[in-house]
């Protein structure tokens, strides 16, 4: 079966199958709920809002993986800390106006996270660098778990609430187009999503040290003959993927209730997302995020929200025993771009 | 300029480099020919720090290089056009030759670059006319110019060739000769490894010839062209080029 379905047509057709039966299903389970067109159009547009959450943490696992071979697993929790620095920096008494102060707890949520990030570089993956792609990985675990203990001490077991950036208080202005709703807040995710989208692609397409990270990427041994550190682009791709989890973290915080273990769920899907996309591609594990969120949204509609996370880990272990390089992923052999 | 001295390496397990000794004076193109697998590679690969010497001293310019990682020999004026080209296959002719320079963009500036680069579409037309097309797309004589080039946007006093006619056909295997006589001319000394040991006696001013590790002759080009043992050993064979690659 695997090999089978590596074929180009067959692969497209069997996609296309298995996109059919699934919409046929979700409409017939969704016509059960009597759902109207608004109805599928907001469960979209509301997965398009998680699935760029994911896809900015894709970029991470992208960005990490390429230069490194290591699989981050400490992604999640680069969001959780981004959310929360910046919720307890703008909780924080300043002599600053609400927006002004809201813009201080960005930045520093986004900073202090990059540099954690940088921190967690220099201090366990760099010591191990001489050691294999698995004893790396693990090492993320660790780390991963030792951030979400730190983040229980300091922050606490309940969840915590971020202003929505529009209002600048909990309640989020809410557009109405007929049966659809929008928040204030998903326009910002969106509108963060496309100009991180731009900001990378300029990065790292036209700027030398951009352009050393991608010939790391393609060909590291290479890369270091032609005088790129390949120790400082592990670093410079730790605090990218960082900031890029921070982002994420912020700009989702006044749509959830940020919480310490919330990079549990969160980094399984970002993971999913930049499974779906191949894990080389930054275009390819965009589109794999927002796939995911919608899919994930579509299913969790029609039937119950509480299948919601069962969903990222079906397309995952479907994923990898049908494609493990990914639905997106270049047919034969992906070679390694981002 | 380049001084190795009882230089031992291991490639994996093997020994590769079984206290090899040569020099390398300014201006000199030198030749290291010999068979499949008698270490011509490593030998290269240890001179620019991708694998460690283990014993043994090598000189660059007065200084002790063994020990140094690639990214600061390459700094110190070395830089190698590795075996099988390795060029970055996804990304653009340009971006390759740029990164060739990477880190003389803080050093010399992006005049300098850009200066250096015309003269590398001098030699090279034919990237000039595929400056945009992405490298993996190119003919394999095409990348193995590129990957020249890309070596010498370095700007390097000392240049390591690699199997440098590896896989070309016999035509554009001159035509990378060719212009390797024309990089010396400006002041580029050459240290190049090939199998083809007919072009590589051509073109150089000296030769060593490997053995197991071990460097079993050495002498001027011409005398070893006209040796017998080499003759016999390298020269009968290598009139048509090697096809198969080496490990």
């Amino acid at each position: 079966m695997p090999r089978f379905f590596q074929r180009r047509p067959v692969r497209i057709i069997g996609i296309a199958l298995i996109v059919a039966v699934l919409l046929i299903a979700s409409l017939a389970l969704g016509s059960l709920k009597h759902y109207s067109p608004q109805n599928y159009i907001q469960l979209i547009l509301d997965g398009l809002r998680a699935g760029s959450i994911y896809a900015l943490m894709a970029m991470g696992f992208v960005v990490v993986y390429s230069v490194t071979g290591i699989i981050n697993f400490a992604q999640g929790e680069f969001v959780m800390l981004g959310a929360m620095i910046c919720l307890s920096v703008d909780a924080m008494n300043l002599p600053l106006s609400p927006a002004l102060k809201m813009i201080a707890a960005i930045a520093a949520g986004v900073l202090l996270t990059t540099g954690i990030g940088i921190l967690m570089e220099r201090l366990t993956i760099y010591p191990a660098r001489r050691s294999s792609a698995v004893t790396l990985i693990i090492i993320t675990i660790g780390v991963t778990i030792t951030l979400r203990a730190a983040a229980l001490l300091i922050w606490g077991a309940d969840p915590h609430v971020l202003p929505a950036f529009t209002t600048l208080a909990l309640e989020d202005r809410i557009f109405r187009f007929g049966g659809v709703m929008i928040q204030a807040q998903s326009l910002w995710i969106w509108a963060t999503l496309a100009v991180i989208l731009i900001l990378l692609y300029v990065f790292l397409q036209r700027t030398l040290i951009g352009k050393a990270l991608r010939a790391c990427a393609v060909n590291r041994r290479a890369a270091q003959l032609m005088g790129i550190n390949p120790s400082r682009m592990s670093m410079l791709a730790f605090a990218l993927a960082a900031a890029l989890g921070a982002v994420g973290g912020i700009v989702l915080g006044p749509v959830t209730r940020p919480i310490y273990d919330m990079g549990v769920m969160l980094g399984l899907r970002g993971f999913v997302a930049a499974i779906i996309g191949g894990l080389v591609s930054v275009p390819g594990v965009v589109v794999g995020g927002l796939l995911l969120g919608v899919i994930e949204n579509l299913a969790a509609g029609v039937t119950d929200p509480a299948f919601k996370s069962v969903v990222s880990f079906i397309i995952l272990i479907a994923i990898l025993l049908l494609r493990p390089q990914g639905i997106l992923g270049g047919g034969e052999k992906s070679t390694e771009e981002l | 300029m380049l001084k190795l001295e009882k230089v031992n390496a291991f490639y994996g397990r093997i020994q590769a480099l079984r206290g090899i000794s040569l020099h390398v004076a300014e201006g000199e193109i030198v030749a290291v020919i010999g068979s499949n697998g008698a270490g011509k590679s490593t030998l290269l690969n240890t001179i620019s720090g991708m694998i460690p010497a283990r014993g043994g001293q090598i000189v660059f310019a007065g200084r002790p290089i063994a020990g140094l990682p690639p990214e600061k020999i390459v700094r110190l004026g070395i830089s190698q056009v590795p075996e099988r080209r390795q060029i970055f296959s996804t990304m653009s002719v340009m971006d390759n030759l740029i990164l060739g320079a990477y880190h003389r963009y803080g050093r010399d500036g992006r005049q300098a670059v850009e200066r250096d680069l015309d003269f590398v579409f001098e030699i090279f037309p034919r990237l000039q006319e595929r400056i945009g097309q992405t490298a993996g797309t190119l003919s394999g004589g095409e990348q193995q110019m590129l990957a020249l080039g890309r070596g010498w946007m370095a700007k390097p006093r000392l240049l390591l060739m690699d199997e440098p006619s590896l896989g070309l056909a016999p035509l554009m295997a001159r035509e990378i000769f060719r212009v390797s006589g024309r990089l010396r001319e400006r002041g580029t000394t050459i240290l190049v490894v090939e199998q083809n040991a007919h072009a590589a006696l051509a073109l150089a001013d000296r030769a060593y010839v490997m053995e197991e590790g071990q460097v079993v002759l050495e002498g001027k080009s011409s005398d070893l062209a006209s040796d017998q043992r080499v003759q016999k050993a390298y020269l009968g064979k290598a009139t048509t080029p090697p096809s198969s690659p080496s490990p």
